[in-house]
């Protein structure tokens, strides 16, 4: 079947195939062919497969809004009885006596914030060093193998911290930073009374150690997102390294680093096991940092099978509610933040 | 006859311009201090915990139960096989439903507001301290059984590890090319078939590292199997029964008056954080490979 | 065979930019027909529209009748079905990369769920073949992955993929605008000879690949279809100065 071919840039002939369409099997209408197109004709719409397909994955995402609301109904349900009988002063009261039945919060809230505080105090400050020396000033062959041991570090679990703390922390804190910190601090008030080396410096302590990767590789993460024309910019007007860091990078990001010392406090706020094995658990409210304490979740960990009576298991599991209400907000704000400077690109799993 | 300006300015400028060379260099100094300071604890800890951790760990480890009480030898071969059952039991309930909810964020869900909140939601999720988890399984699965199980423990486990394999299922996916899925599509292949087919069988790889971390992250975890799983000094074979599990026997080991207990906490802690290590670097070998951003 | 593509008042809609209006033309069956235009003009929305992957996007609307032989392709049958009779090449390859170059090339019969080996030997055979890629792969069929072939073996892949199905028509959106000259000519050679069997419909943004290829051509401009009409006349003596202007190069 030939076109005819008009004249202007010359059009060669097709260049010479083998003749390969000769072949018997390939004429139209060949037995092959329509055997395939016979089959694929029978073969229905998949329309009804479609649809369910799709609904069950449907149906597995919404899993995940199952999955809070369950958790949020179940605990609001099983605490009811602290809920009537203390209503919002649970919350705002000290006492803490399973005996008698008389049941605050206060002690744990503190706890909770005296850790948390202390740990951030101690985190946040090295892992924004960390994150600006691996992500501005450090040689190309180390960043590697630093930020591998970030992770690696994020990623030991909570007991084992504990295991350590137990064995190292608490002896070097109560044999030698404690008698040093109230030698030279003692006029503070932050370093009085006995020091058996649990209590909340501590739990404090191990929190920050903890709380630190997560902080530091966020931070990093978000300081990569500044785009390098930034950098370039400051650097252009004649800036130092640091100069261009803080005004080019950190000015940038510093609501996404906010964010990240967020999620590190969401995490400082929930944490458990290496927290019960190093506080002391006793629930206290006092001054000094050698004092043993409890938190919102060492509470729970430590007294919860232990818990004799209705009251008492629905006090604790109303503190569970609190801790869950608490911990969700945070990290919301806090996700929200970090997207902000990130525009939703995934950035670390929590 | 005037003076001359540009010398009067050079000595303020050099003065100005040590001072920023000055902070600059000191500003590194902390960097660099920080940076030394956070490395010093991990050697530290994971120096200890090998150097522990070595020490006590034998063959008997992995092959027997806890001795009684004072008596010396014994292992944690029932928290290990404890462990292993009740990671199974998550990883049939969790995985499979993270997939499939990774798969309606990246396949069905793309720019719709629903997938948005469902994305949101599963990253809070993740942030939920384990513990509550605990008491709220406790209060579905303990409380009206009347006793702790293994299935109590796999339950918790596998809600823990739903977001977690929802985000990565769903970051692979968004890594297969639209072109890929066109290709399928074209050849009128229909959507489900092409999801299985053509969009996870790509993103497979990706996929099953996502699921081992998630796998490795519940493997630590202590808090939600307390009021679970509960832990057991024995062996235990049924699901509906206390089991031992790994990082739980630390936990009861570590604060334990026992020595001999403190020598099997040590060791069980090195085996965990082989398995975390041997995760982590499996990652980072994808990361490298630019199939899973893992952070590098 | 090929079969014939009646299209009436084809509108189409990307959220609310209109990108096709009212087109109307009959596409012959067995003979290649090229579709040019400057960029943007919506000849390749035209092409998705005839196989109905223009609804694969969310935000895409399409209205008007689109007759492939007997059938209405938006009333008479699914996208699904549609798309099994109708085959495509896109233009830059798209392989599966993770099948071998035999699962590639089979893989519109097997992720449909057809089984019988045999068939499926002669078929991978044939559509290679009349890909002209049989002679360079034959020994490394189920050895080698789709991805591991060069770009213009992949392109000639993908063609021979299309072909696989054994469609009523061919759709080909600028399929060697990412080649090298050499795969390119080859390919051409390929729509030459492949035209008496099927119907083939080319977008191009080569004016001479669509002057060396095809009987017809359509010239599209800002999403109406400005012209339709042979090859020869649309080349030598087009009707409308818009056209004229394309073709010497004017614009586009």
């Amino acid at each position: 079947m030939t076109t005819e071919r008009e004249p202007g840039p010359s059009i060669p002939a097709p260049s010479s195939l083998a003749p390969v369409v000769a072949d018997a099997d390939m004429a139209p209408g060949g037995a092959a062919p329509s055997v395939i197109r016979e089959y694929l004709s029978r073969r229905g719409s998949g329309r009804v497969a479609d649809n369910s397909f799709a609904a069950l994955m449907l149906l597995c995402g919404c899993s995940i809004f199952a999955i809070v609301a369950f958790i949020l109904w179940i605990l609001t349900a099983r605490s009811h009885l602290s809920l009537v009988q203390f209503g919002w002063k649970f919350f705002s009261r000290s006492a803490w006596d399973p005996v008698s039945g008389d049941f605050g919060a206060l002690p744990f809230i503190y706890g909770t914030l005296a850790t948390s505080f202390l740990a951030l105090l101690m985190a946040v400050p090295l892992a924004l060093g960390v994150a600006v020396f691996v992500t501005e000033l450090c040689p190309k062959p180390l960043r590697a193998p630093i930020s591998f041991l970030t992770e690696l570090l994020a990623a030991i679990p909570s007991v084992v911290y504990g295991l350590w703390g137990v064995f190292v922390l608490v002896p070097l804190m109560r044999d030698v930073i404690g008698p040093f910190l109230s030698k030279t601090l003692g006029w503070t008030g932050f370093f009085e009374g006995p020091n058996f080396g649990v209590g909340m410096l501590t739990a404090g302590i191990i929190l920050a150690i903890m709380v630190l990767p997560i902080i530091s590789s966020l931070t990093r993460d978000i300081m990569l997102a500044v785009p390098n024309s930034q950098r370039e910019g400051v650097l252009a007007l004649g800036a130092t390294r640091w100069e261009m860091i803080r005004v080019g990078v950190l000015r940038n990001s510093r609501i996404g680093i906010v964010g990240a010392v967020m999620l590190g406090l969401g995490r400082a706020l929930g944490e458990t096991m290496a927290v019960t094995m190093v506080i002391g658990n006793h629930p206290n409210i006092s001054k000094s940092l050698f004092a043993p304490a409890n938190t919102l979740a060492s509470v729970i960990a430590g007294e919860f099978t232990e818990a004799t009576g209705d009251l008492y298991l629905s006090a604790l599991i109303e503190i569970g509610l609190a801790l869950f209400l608490v911990t969700i907000v945070v990290n919301a704000i806090a996700r929200l933040m970090v997207w902000a400077v990130t525009r939703g690109a995934p950035v670390g799993a929590a | 006859m005037q003076p001359s300006p540009i010398n009067v300015r050079s000595k303020a400028m050099s003065f100005h311009a040590a001072r920023r060379a000055a902070t600059n260099h000191f500003v590194s100094g902390l960097a660099i201090l920080a940076t030394v300071i956070v490395l010093a604890p991990l050697a530290a800890i994971l120096f200890y915990l090998v150097y522990k951790g070595a020490s006590s760990l034998n063959l008997a480890f992995f092959t027997h139960i806890p001795a009684p009480v004072g008596e010396p030898g014994g292992g944690m071969a029932n928290s290990i096989m404890g462990s292993g059952v009740i990671l199974v039991l998550a990883s049939l309930m969790g995985i499979p439903v993270g997939i499939a909810a990774g798969v309606y964020l990246a396949e069905f869900g793309r720019g719709r507001m629903l997938a948005n909140a469902v994305r949101f939601t599963a990253d809070v999720l993740n942030g939920v301290p384990s513990i509550v988890m605990g008491i709220a399984i406790y209060s579905l699965v303990v409380m009206p059984q009347k006793h702790f199980s293994a299935l109590a423990g796999g339950i918790v486990l596998a809600i823990m590890m739903v977001p977690t394999v929802t985000r990565t299922t769903e970051e692979m996916l968004s890594t297969v090319p639209h072109a890929v899925r066109e290709a399928a599509l074209g050849l009128g292949v229909p959507k489900w078939r092409t999801v299985l087919s053509v969009s996870l069988r790509t993103a497979s790889p990706g996929i099953i590292t996502g699921c081992m971390l998630a796998f490795a992250r519940v493997a630590g975890e202590t808090a939600p199997l307390l009021f679970t799983a509960f832990g057991n000094q024995f062996w235990s074979f049924k699901l509906n029964e206390p089991i031992a599990a790994l990082p739980l026997q630390i936990f009861v080991y570590a604060i334990s008056p026992y020595d001999e207990w403190h020598r099997l906490a040590w060791a069980g802690s090195l085996v965990l954080i082989a398995l975390i290590m041997v995760s982590v670097t499996l990652v980072r070998i994808y990361a490298n490979r630019g199939v899973l951003k893992g952070g590098s | 065979m090929g079969v014939g593509i009646q299209v009436e008042n084809l509108n189409a809609w990307y959220g609310a930019n209109h990108t096709l209006q009212d087109i109307n033309l009959h596409i012959p069956a067995n003979h290649a027909t090229a579709l040019i235009g400057p960029s943007g003009c919506g000849k390749s929305t035209f092409v998705r529209c005839l196989n109905r992957m223009h609804e694969t996007n969310p935000i895409a609307r399409a209205t008007g009748i689109v007759k492939m032989g007997e059938i209405d392709v938006y009333k008479d049958a699914s996208p699904v079905e549609i798309r099994r009779r109708v085959g495509m090449v896109f233009q830059r390859p798209n392989p599966f990369p993770t099948m071998s170059i035999y699962d590639n090339v089979a893989s519109g019969l097997k992720l449909n769920g057809f089984r019988n080996k045999r068939v499926l030997d002669e078929t991978v055979e044939r559509s290679l073949k009349q890909a002209a890629l049989w002679e360079e792969v034959k020994d490394d069929l189920k050895k080698k992955s789709g991805a591991s072939l060069s770009g213009g073996q992949q392109q000639r892949m993908c063609i021979a993929r299309a072909l696989a199905v054994d469609p009523e028509v061919l759709l080909m959106d600028e399929p060697a605008s990412a080649l090298d000259p050499v795969s390119t000519s080859k390919i051409e050679d390929l729509i030459f000879q492949l035209k008496s069997q099927y119907t083939i419909v080319i977008v191009t943004h080569n004016m001479q690949q669509a002057a060396r290829v095809a009987e017809n051509t359509g010239f599209f401009l800002n999403g109406k279809m400005v012209e339709f009409d042979s090859t020869h006349k649309i080349f030598t003596n087009p009707r409308d100065k818009r056209t004229e202007d394309y073709i010497t190069g004017r614009f586009g």
